[in-house]
């Protein structure tokens, strides 16, 4: 019997308070498991074999000598793999990537390419048995080489139209007072999130289980039911901590070759991905280059705005990192043209990485801003302020809320902007040539359908249940705040659980949506839970429970340009003498919405900001001609910022207009941060230095080649 | 990584009897190459003699104002030891601008001589590298060698030695000992690695078998004012992509005595004696440390890529030596 | 002696010992992880490149992955597991979880018992490669967020989280100083 009742504690106000992390002391402690520390009996472990060529056959795969090595359970390749069914298209509207639908045939389409799946008894006999496997290829001639103007380019539409035009573009450059035309490039880059991918699979009573870290277990269960052809109720994937993401966690090889593997031999196999392997098999960022050509009235008013941006995917595999769609959102002009080009060569399949698009395209678009802000001699604050649309530039349809221009006005109060001296290269401080910056920002605000469930359980706690991911943006936490606020009860009166995909299909922790998805299914199903409640009467035993589904809300969302948007600001020191670049300050004002968690979500957004001091500095992933394959594909060649890299870094948020037709208020801080925040630095470094930087990272070798200050 | 022996030695002499003359045997000292290389498949020896753990850790004062330095001694113990900040600063600078805290830790002072280059040809076994494997090639050359050697490089080989440590020690003329099963013995840093040349895989004259015992630093007054410069791509936790170990005496504007060492650009840590001929009995002034800079680096060959070095080089020569310079009229 | 490929080693670990027989080729990071269902010390990159995996060893900071179990017998192991003081959280992860100084969490272990051990080096009067002059007569370098932000880079953290956690370090710092203070002006009373 319980006494406890429905009555509702009337509290609100947990959204918008900050709140520690509800696993936080799980987290400090090391008592949180990530996806590859969950014990299990008579778990084998699983290790892959990588293509050391870039394109060709694979002739033999010898496993015979293999299998007699010690622990040694089986050798999976082409030869002997199940056959997948890879003839559809997921959850996010895609095809599979066949770089995850592993060992289907004897094609090598780049170099790291998944080839065969060695499975021992202990991690240490696996790895040898992998790298003792005899595989022999018949090599074809590889093509690699990326670089504006290839023939083969085309546009793509993906995730938005390929082309957008309007207007007169070569009228509009001709009655132009100023024209900037540059080239403007960034390189491969890596998520290298600290969790590498990893993955347990079993058989438990006639069901499969993943144990995974992933972005979505909706979407993992969705892709693994398609290609293993079973019952969607046959397959349970759970992923409870995740050690980041930022887009590469979705379905890979290794999930894919566990589940093979574990239905070869009726036990649990663990398959992880090493540092290197996850170069090739979990997807990057592709290169791009990029030209900006943008035409001006004398006072900085665009008539003629072109961005085409050209990236690169693989031969088997579709993807297009679409940079020059923030133009779409950003700047206005009676002629106006951007295209998404891209070009199929023999590398791994790129995929989404933090803001996708936005964060190239943001760099280039952004810092042509910068280059004519001062051809016009205008303020690059008031440049911005000047060209800020009242409707969507492509789409001609309103913002639900534009606070560009408070943005850019609270962050120039806060860092001082004007008090400064435009002339470049004139500031000095011992070897330092000091300079600032400015860019703006914007990243979408879109919803993914979701599903939960919120139990009023007997004790007089609340149970939420939503397939949601928390892969470090806080979302546990989040929804904790939202679901009490809905609840009208104190947080420590709910429970949230996620990473579950029996707890119903939600959408994915990406696209700065999950927290907006999320947080409207569990609020839909508070409501409901609240008028299923009679206040004063008793709870049973099994608790009543109520639950959403948004399908229908997000489908009938009115049109609206939906975006977070953003003023970037950045302090930078320069040594042209040693190339050496450092980032002093930054300052990022937003406006995303409802704020749910000051704490996470200020770490969302200076996490961000650290990801542009990284990608305007660090980042780069070198590709050699020769084999086809990275140069140093580690976390000592491939260098994302240190501690040492990150100063004084703040970020902060207007309260925005609030858009009467979103029923949610919330708009996601997972991407915004980073968008623009290279170009403040980029466009720092030429105040300092008064020497452009257009390719990205702007690596010491870079600057010293570059030389001084003109000045 | 394939299955191995190991041992622990209990002394010197046992550890060198424990590898004997087995090439396939190799020293463990902190581990943190080793290790590294034997999972990437670079090294895969079949015996493991654990060196750590032998009296080679002591850091002390020689009777003629030198220094001797265990084998043993980890970095850490030595950037911290107050005999080597008073009276070689940019050795403890040197060391305190390698790797991390953690790596410093475990790293040992043997060890991080023997190191083996960062080149990423040299660590992707499934790439050609005369000094992984004799005769097949060097990708580097029409590669990836942004941050390869400019200086006393060959066509065989472009990899550079990715010490700090021994960038100081090279300009504080450090000489090496070592022990074999005939005896011990000394090699002047100097001396301790081989030109490339066409064997790129031959990286000390130490003798096979041979356990490298301690440093032993000479008295160097001059060494008191010295200083340490490294860049890198970024701020911490990076190799370099040059750096500078400079020792500067002057008085009345004169250079009497001065060290210059370079790092990262080269197979070894370069000694920089041509620009120390140039500067010593020089006035101390920016045009006599840049004709000091380029008295060494006429000898550079860059590849394409790789030519900032140089300039890069020959700044940092400039700046360090003027730092060093102002520090003593101050 | 036969080449033996195996060897029975005795780990120290958190003041418990622990006797296992271990593969030679097996780290102190997998031994942790795979044999002794301690999991909180974090495998990120194996390569002694982002220091996820840092451990105590005999009271130092180092990268497990590049330690091979055997040959960390009878050593004084102190694992992320280990620091807290029953149910009361040690001052650094205290400041960790009130000031938000992780995101994923998954290179929180390591910075972790990283800082605990930049406190002592800092304590012990330890410079760094960010200290102005490292010789003796120029006394210990204050902690500015300069030299933890030098000394923590071994600690890579891809979410980002690098503000939160220089601050946490700090405010740890100056508890750990003041209650040093305490104790001693305790003793000399």
């Amino acid at each position: 019997m319980t006494t406890a009742t429905t009555r509702p504690t009337a509290v609100t106000g947990a959204v918008g308070t900050a709140h520690t992390r509800v696993e936080g002391r799980d987290k400090v402690t090391g008592a949180a498991r990530y996806a590859g520390e969950i014990p299990f009996a008579d778990l084998a472990h699983g290790w892959l074999v990588l293509s050391t060529v870039a394109r060709g056959r694979i002739l033999s795969v010898d496993t015979a000598s293999v299998l007699g090595m010690p622990g040694v359970l089986a050798v999976l390749h082409h030869g002997n793999a199940p056959r997948l069914d890879v003839d559809y298209v997921g959850m996010l509207g895609v095809p599979p990537d066949p770089t995850a639908a592993v060992f289907q045939n004897d094609r090598v389409p780049h170099a790291g390419w998944p080839v065969a799946l060695v499975v021992a008894e202990t991690p240490e006999q696996a790895r040898e048995a992998a790298e003792a496997l005899v595989v022999t290829y018949e090599e074809e001639p590889h093509d690699i080489g990326f670089h504006a103007g290839r023939p083969d380019a085309h546009p793509v539409d993906g995730h938005m139209p390929g082309v957008t035009e309007k207007g007169d573009l070569e009228a509009g450059f001709a009655a132009s007072a100023h024209v900037v035309d540059a080239e403007y490039t960034t390189p491969e880059e890596h998520h290298a999130m600290m969790e590498p991918h990893a993955a347990t699979a079993l058989w438990d009573g006639g069901r499969l289980e993943v144990v995974d870290s992933n972005q979505g277990t909706t979407w993992v269960v969705d892709e693994l039911v398609r290609m293993f052809q079973l019952e969607p109720s046959a397959v349970r994937v759970r992923s409870e901590h995740v050690g980041g993401g930022f887009g590469s966690k979705g379905v890979r090889a290794h999930q894919v070759s566990a589940v093979m593997a574990a239905t070869l031999l009726q036990r649990p196999v663990r398959v992880v991905l090493t540092r290197r392997q996850m170069f090739s098999l979990t997807g990057h960022r592709s290169p791009t280059t990029q030209r900006v050509r943008l035409g001006a009235d004398a006072d900085g008013r665009l008539r003629a705005l072109d961005h085409r941006s050209l990236s690169r995917t693989s031969t088997v595999w579709e993807f297009v990192e679409p940079s020059a769609g923030v133009a779409r959102v950003m700047y206005d002009a009676d002629a106006h043209r951007t295209a998404n080009e891209v070009v199929r060569l023999d590398v791994p399949s790129p995929t989404w990485m933090r803001a996708p698009g936005e964060a190239p395209g943001s760099f280039a678009l952004e810092a042509a801003l910068d280059e004519l802000a001062e051809r016009c001699g205008v303020d690059p604050v008031e440049l911005r302020l000047r060209n800020d649309p009242d409707r969507g530039p492509v789409s001609g349809l309103p913002f639900a809320g534009r606070d560009v221009a408070a943005c850019f006005r609270e962050g120039a109060r806060r860092f001082g902007w004007a008090e400064r001296d435009p002339r470049p290269g004139v500031r000095r401080e011992g070897r330092w040539l000091l300079g600032t910056g400015t860019a703006a920002a914007s990243f979408p605000a879109g919803a993914l359908p979701s599903t939960a469930a919120v139990t009023a359980e007997a004790d007089g706690t609340f149970t939420v249940r939503i397939a949601a991911a928390d892969i470090g943006t806080g979302a546990r936490t989040a929804l904790t705040l939202v679901a009490a606020d809905a609840l009208r009860v104190e947080p420590d009166r709910v429970r949230v659980r996620i990473g579950d995909s029996d707890f119903g299909p939600a959408g994915i922790a990406g696209g700065s949506m999950g927290t907006r998805s999320w947080a409207w299914a569990v609020t839909a199903a508070v409501e409901e839970l609240r008028e299923r409640l009679v206040p004063g009467a008793p709870v049973p035993p099994e608790g009543i429970t109520a639950r959403s589904d948004t399908t229908a809300a997000v489908a009938g969302l009115a049109q609206k340009e939906r975006h977070s948007f953003g003023a970037q600001f950045a302090e930078v020191a320069v040594d042209v003498t040693t190339g050496e670049v450092r980032v002093r300050r930054m300052l990022g004002i937003f406006s995303a919405g409802r704020i749910v968690n000051p704490l996470t979500a200020r770490g969302q957004l200076v996490g961000g900001m650290v990801w542009g001091i990284s990608m305007a500095l660090h980042e780069e992933a070198v590709r050699d001609g020769a084999s086809g394959g990275l140069y140093g594909p580690d976390l000592a060649g491939y260098h994302v910022a240190t501690h040492a890299d990150v100063p004084v870094v703040e970020a902060d948020w207007l309260e925005g207009t609030p858009d009467p037709d979103d029923p949610v208020g919330i708009k996601g801080v997972g991407e915004i941060g980073i968008v623009g925040a290279a170009a403040a630095i980029a466009n720092a470094v030429w105040h300092a230095t008064g020497v452009r930087h257009r390719h990205l990272p702007i690596r010491p070798d870079r600057v010293l080649r570059a030389g001084g200050p003109r000045v | 990584m394939r299955e191995f022996d190991y041992r622990r030695a209990d002394d010197v002499s046992g550890a060198v009897a424990l590898l004997g003359a087995d090439p396939d045997a190799r020293y463990l000292g902190g581990g943190t190459n080793l290790v590294d290389l034997m999972k990437t498949g670079v090294e895969r020896p079949a015996r493991l003699v654990d060196v750590r753990t032998l009296p080679l850790d002591r850091i002390e004062p020689a009777d003629d104002g030198g220094l001797r330095i265990g084998a043993t001694v980890t970095n850490s113990d030595l950037a911290a030891h107050p005999l080597v900040r008073d009276r070689y600063p940019a050795l403890a600078q040197a060391v305190l601008a390698g790797a991390s805290g953690q790596l410093r830790n475990m790293a040992t002072v043997g060890g991080n001589l023997l190191q083996r280059t960062r080149c990423g040809y040299f660590t992707d076994v499934t790439r050609p590298c005369n000094k992984r494997v004799p005769g097949s090639g060097c990708p580097a050359l029409t590669g990836e060698h942004h941050n390869h050697a400019v200086l006393g490089a060959s066509d065989h080989c472009v990899a550079v030695h990715p010490s700090d440590m021994g960038v100081a020690l090279a300009a504080f003329d450090a000489v090496v000992s070592y022990e074999t099963a005939d005896g011990p013995g000394e090699l002047a840093l100097a001396d301790f690695y081989l030109p490339v040349g066409d064997t790129p895989h031959r990286e000390t004259a130490l003798p096979p078998g041979a356990l490298v015992t301690g440093v032993t630093l000479p008295p160097l007054p001059v060494a008191a004012r010295s200083r340490y410069r490294k860049v890198r791509e970024r701020a911490s936790y990076a190799f370099a992509i040059g750096s500078v170990a400079a020792a500067l005496d002057v008085s009345d504007g004169v250079v009497r005595d001065a060290r210059l060492a370079f790092g990262a650009v080269a197979s070894r840590p370069w000694r920089a004696r041509a620009a120390e001929r140039v500067l010593t009995g020089a006035p101390a002034t920016a045009e006599y440390f840049a004709a000091a800079a380029d008295a060494e680096l006429a000898a550079a060959r860059p590849l394409p890529d790789n030519g900032y070095k140089v300039t890069l080089m020959r700044n940092l020569v400039v700046a360090v030596l003027s730092e060093l310079a102002e520090e003593a009229a101050r | 002696m036969a080449p033996s490929t195996s060897s029975t080693v005795t780990l120290n670990i958190n003041g418990e010992k622990h006797t296992l027989s271990v593969d030679h080729r097996t780290t102190l990071l997998d031994a942790l992880r795979e044999r002794l269902d301690l999991t909180g010390t974090k495998k990120g990159c194996d390569q002694g490149q982002c220091g996820a995996c840092t451990v105590l060893v005999d009271g130092r900071r180092s990268v497990s992955c590049l330690q091979l179990a055997v040959a960390s017998d009878g050593r004084e192991i102190t694992t992320v597991e280990g620091v807290a003081d029953g149910d009361r959280l040690h001052p650094v992860q205290q400041a960790f979880l009130d000031l938000d100084g992780f995101q994923c969490g998954y290179c929180t272990p390591g910075q972790i018992c990283s800082a605990i051990a930049v406190i002592e080096e800092h304590a012990a009067g330890w410079p760094s490669a960010v200290t102005e002059d490292v010789r003796p007569d120029a006394g210990p370098p204050p902690l500015t967020p300069e030299e933890i932000k030098e000394r923590m880079s071994g600690n890579l953290c891809r979410c980002g989280a690098y503000v939160q956690i220089a601050e946490a370090v700090a405010r740890a710092a100056a508890e750990t100083r003041s209650e040093n203070r305490n104790e001693t002006e305790g003793a000399a009373a």
